[in-house]
């Protein structure tokens, strides 16, 4: 029994499956069967002893554990987060529910650079539009959630942290305060890591991949009554010189100020168990830069801006066998976004131009979920959404260029966003079978509706926003069968979207590049469909008390009518871990194959890939020492030096080569 | 107290009443027009009997086209309202002289004191070599003329071509519009004359202007949609000019008879960076 529950709960640990986040967490690990609808990432553990692998590396590094995640570099920092091998514009990624916007045209900041782990808990990600709460999404969705102290008996607690890679000379810092009282806490956590340019296999130098980056977090709370409570948070993040080495452009500045005040109330009737009203602001400011680079065309600056305001209000309660969950949510953003070149004959006039024209998207949603608990074995789950999504063009200069494209444009663009999904799931013996279906839209980004010239420095081309664009739409199916039994477990999930109107960049032979040395210009277009394929089958067998194996093997396969394969999906990947765990030592040996990479979209400048391996290995130790602990964690990456570029490395910037890490963590 | 008070309350209701109505707008004169808004003062002429004001928009007079206003205005200050004229512009060169193409000096429109048309001016004045305005009008049938020096300043931005065209044919074509170009869709102008001598300009008809905007800075970049210019009815030719940012465009330009023969001018290739024939704008 106790080797179960310890296998259940390493299990939990890597792929842990949960219906509703606001349910007690103890009654949820007790069990794994519960609905698929969202897979969770544990960042945050309760105590350092879970924390084996690499507590201080990135977020990034984190979501790259799951299976419905790709994460698309370029370079070594802020990768950008693709859900079941889909961009970023078709999911939804949100802080604690909180909607941010980007404010880099060219994908340098995805929303998950700007939090740190130490500001989370855990990651939850669903796909397509199942418990798509946040919003209108294709793909799925992303929620990091903030790590909060919570209410509980007066403690004080702190860390501190600090871990080293002497691949890139990566110096992380930081350390965390948090006091607690049985109707108040508070706490604060700073982190700062600084790296140097990264070595591929052969110590081969990759230019331009330092970053350096500081996050400020802290979150309050006060317990107004019994049932009632006031909290507020504020994350602070600021990058500054980071290289992006796939990119002809690094990052000045990026820099983020995320802030929300939260009240909750609890038991408001004997259905009504929860009910949480966020109001939340954020402002996002990205710098580009060319300094570093002695050889451009041409010098500029792009800088770019995204401020969002919104709320949300959600209630969760039961009725019989049900469990239901509604949500109102808005927000309104900002997005503006500059480039001025200077030209190399001195006479000349800057170049300006508007890349993104102060665009204020509006949007309001409703989302309404419900659980029904047909039989203790079976499970119906139904959800919807409807958004209504607008978008005003509010700058003159930038509503004047694109007149230039369209002629007939009107300031103001509304649509309406639906989606539906159900979800059944049922349990026979040790089986689970899991069965869903989805539909959703989604409207066009701020780039794919409204960008000017944006450069793609992956196919060379120009990319020309196209307002008249329609709505996105797309069914999904998945299924999942998981068995467990004793010290074995397995789960095979499979889905599949079929996308009509699927948004992407067509090149216009008509047109004439912006960017010097460009290869012509893309708009974006809807084409009639896209189908993308979703394949994962995780291993688990408990070997020893001591020894735990794991395997994961994935694939995706993504095609789109008239263009073929769809850019930057994952081939065929094989990942295997044997984990040893001995009283206070941990030790993990991880192997990861990926086949080759054929399935490319030249026009999209994708070269085919050859299969590589990696090894890499880690050891942990945590020591006691009365109310202290200290973690001591080391781990080589890449053991074996491989020089080696991946599906998901845009212009096949080469990865890290062979990495030895060190973190240390102190608990008081 | 009581009456004191109502009556100090009537006496506000009527006084806000009083003031309310005497902000009603009374019919008042029709204010006067600025039959010259846009322009400024470029020279002023003279004769004995009248002070000739000459405006442009920018206060000068320019290399290229130039749209010129007049008003006739007596010593005591009015100013003539039935004035028929006529203008000469005339290039004092040290060799030779000769004259430019100018349209006909007509009432301006939505104007009952101004006159003029345009004039486009083929190179600038120098220190040996100056351009020289007449203008002949008549008023209540009786005949005057003022004359004197103008100064002709050049230009950064090349807004005029003379060539020979393919058909041994002289030409001159000048950019007219637009005079303040923007980010987005520009309307361009042009005036298309032949050349029969230094004194003789005559309009050319139903051409075609061909453009192709570029900028070299940027590798030659383009924008889409452009419209080549076709003659209206004012005679002059308008297109559609798309300029995509701020900077420096060149406006390559090709020219085109009625037969759709060029005439003059280079189609753009990844070989050919420019055409012989072009406009710059800088904006």
């Amino acid at each position: 029994m106790n080797r179960i529950s310890s296998f259940l709960f390493l299990f939990i640990f890597l792929y842990s499956f949960q219906m509703k986040a606001q349910k007690n967490e103890v009654k949820e690990e007790d069990s794994f069967y519960s609905q698929n609808l969202e897979e969770v990432i544990i960042i945050a553990h309760k105590t350092l002893a879970q924390q084996s692998e690499k507590p201080l590396g990135t977020l990034d590094n984190y979501l790259e554990k799951s299976s419905v995640m790709n994460l698309i570099k370029r370079g070594a920092y802020a990768w950008e987060p693709f859900i079941n091998g889909m961009a970023s514009e078709r999911s939804v990624i949100t802080i604690d529910g909180m909607r941010i916007y980007a404010a880099c045209t060219d994908k340098m900041d995805p929303v998950t650079s700007y939090v740190e782990i130490s500001n989370l808990s855990k990651a939850n990600i669903h796909s397509a539009a199942a418990g798509s709460s946040a919003g209108a999404t294709i793909a799925g969705g992303l929620d990091l959630i903030q790590r909060k102290t919570g209410f509980g008996p007066k403690d004080w607690n702190g860390s501190l942290m600090s871990g080293l890679e002497w691949n890139n000379m990566q110096k992380i810092f930081g350390g965390s305060m948090s006091y607690m009282q049985p109707n108040f806490y508070w706490d604060a956590s700073a982190t700062y890591r600084k790296a140097e340019n990264y070595k591929a296999g052969g110590s081969e130098e990759i230019l331009y991949s330092q970053f350096s980056k500081l996050n400020l977090a802290s979150n309050i709370g006060y317990k107004l009554g019994a049932h009632q409570e006031l909290s507020a948070s504020l994350i602070f993040d600021n990058a500054t010189d980071v290289g992006y080495p796939a990119l002809p452009m690094d990052v000045a500045l990026a820099r983020a100020y995320i802030a929300a005040v939260n009240y909750t109330q609890h038991h408001l009737t004997e259905h009504i168990h929860h009910w949480e009203t966020k109001v939340y602001y954020n402002d996002v400011k990205h710098v580009m830069d060319d300094t570093k680079r002695p050889i451009v065309p041409i010098r500029m600056d792009m800088p770019g801006w995204s401020r969002t305001a919104g709320f949300y209000s959600k209630m969760l309660g039961d009725w019989q066998q049900h469990n239901w969950m509604l949500n109102l949510s808005g927000h309104q953003n900002y997005s503006y976004a500059e480039m001025t070149m200077y030209a190399n004959n001195p006479g000349e006039k800057d170049m300006f131009m508007l890349t993104w024209p102060g665009v204020q998207t509006n949007y309001l949603d409703l989302y309404g979920q419900d659980e029904l608990q047909v039989s203790e074995a079976f499970k119906l789950n139904f959800n919807f959404g409807l958004a209504l999504h607008n978008n005003i063009i509010q700058d003159t200069f930038g509503f004047q260029s694109l007149q230039i494209f369209y002629p007939e444009l009107e300031k103001s663009n509304t649509r309406f966003l639906k989606r539906l999904s159900g979800n059944a799931n049922y349990q026979l013996k040790d089986w689970i079978f899991n069965l869903g279906l989805s539909y959703g839209e989604r409207a066009p980004s701020v780039s794919e509706a409204y960008g000017f010239y944006l450069f793609n420095s992956f196919d060379k081309y120009d990319y020309v926003g196209n307002p008249l664009l329609k709505n996105e739409k797309s069914t999904a199916l998945n299924f999942s069968l998981a068995y467990g039994k004793e010290r074995f477990f397995a789960k095979f999930n499979a889905s599949y979207f079929y996308i009509f109107d699927y948004i992407i960049g067509i090149p216009n032979k008509d047109l004439v590049a912006m960017t010097i040395g460009g290869a012509g210009v893309r708009i974006y277009q809807s084409i009639p469909n896209a189908q993308l394929s979703n394949f994962s089958l995780d291993l688990t067998y408990q070997i020893l008390p001591e020894l735990l194996w794991t395997q994961k093997l994935s694939y995706r396969r993504g095609v789109g009518e008239t263009v073929g394969n769809l850019p930057m999906i994952q081939p065929f990947s094989y990942n295997t871990d044997l984990s040893f765990t001995y009283h206070q030592y941990k030790a993990n040996l991880n192997f990861l194959y990926q086949a080759t990479q054929e399935k490319i979209n030249l026009e999209f400048g994708e070269k085919p890939l050859p299969a590589y391996y990696l090894v890499n290995l880690n050891a942990s130790r945590s020591f006691q020492f009365g109310k202290h602990t200290l973690l001591l964690n080391v781990g080589l990456e890449n053991l074996l030096d491989r020089h080696y570029t991946t599906f998901a490395d845009w212009n096949r910037i080469p990865r890290m080569g062979r990495n030895v890490f060190c973190n240390v963590v102190w608990q008081f | 107290m009581k009456l004191s008070k109502m009556c100090s309350s009537f006496a506000m209701i009527l006084a806000s009443l009083i003031f309310l109505f005497s902000c009603k707008p009374s019919p008042q004169p029709e204010p006067e027009v600025d039959e010259l808004e846009g322009f400024k003062l470029a020279k002023v002429m003279n004769n004995a009997n009248h002070n000739i004001e000459i405006y442009t928009r920018t206060g000068d007079f320019q290399v290229g086209y130039n749209e010129v206003y007049f008003q006739v205005k007596n010593l005591d200050g009015t100013k003539e309202k039935e004035v028929i004229a006529t203008w000469n512009p005339l290039m004092n060169m040290t060799t030779m002289t000769h004259s430019c193409p100018s349209s006909a000096v007509t009432n301006k429109a939505n104007a009952s004191t101004t006159f003029g048309g345009y004039i486009i001016f083929q190179m600038p004045s120098n220190a040996d070599e100056y351009w020289e305005l007449n203008i002949d009008y008549k008023l209540d049938g009786a005949l005057f003329s003022v004359k004197d020096r103008i100064e002709v300043k050049n230009v950064t931005h090349k807004n005029l071509q003379i060539f020979m065209g393919s058909d041994s044919t002289k030409y001159l074509l000048a950019l007219t519009a637009p005079l303040q170009a923007k980010v987005g869709v520009n309307e361009i102008g042009a005036l298309l004359y032949k050349v029969n001598s230094g004194m003789d300009f005559a309009l050319v008809n139903n051409y075609t202007i061909k453009i192709d905007p570029r900028m070299p800075s940027m590798g030659n970049h383009s924008s889409p949609n452009n419209e080549d210019l076709k003659q209206g009815a004012d005679m002059k030719y308008y297109g559609k000019l798309n300029l995509t940012m701020t900077g420096y465009w060149k406006i390559n330009l090709m020219l085109e008879n009625t037969t759709g023969a060029v005439l003059k001018g280079e189609a753009i290739t990844p070989t050919n960076e420019s055409s012989s024939i072009f406009f710059e704008i800088e904006i």
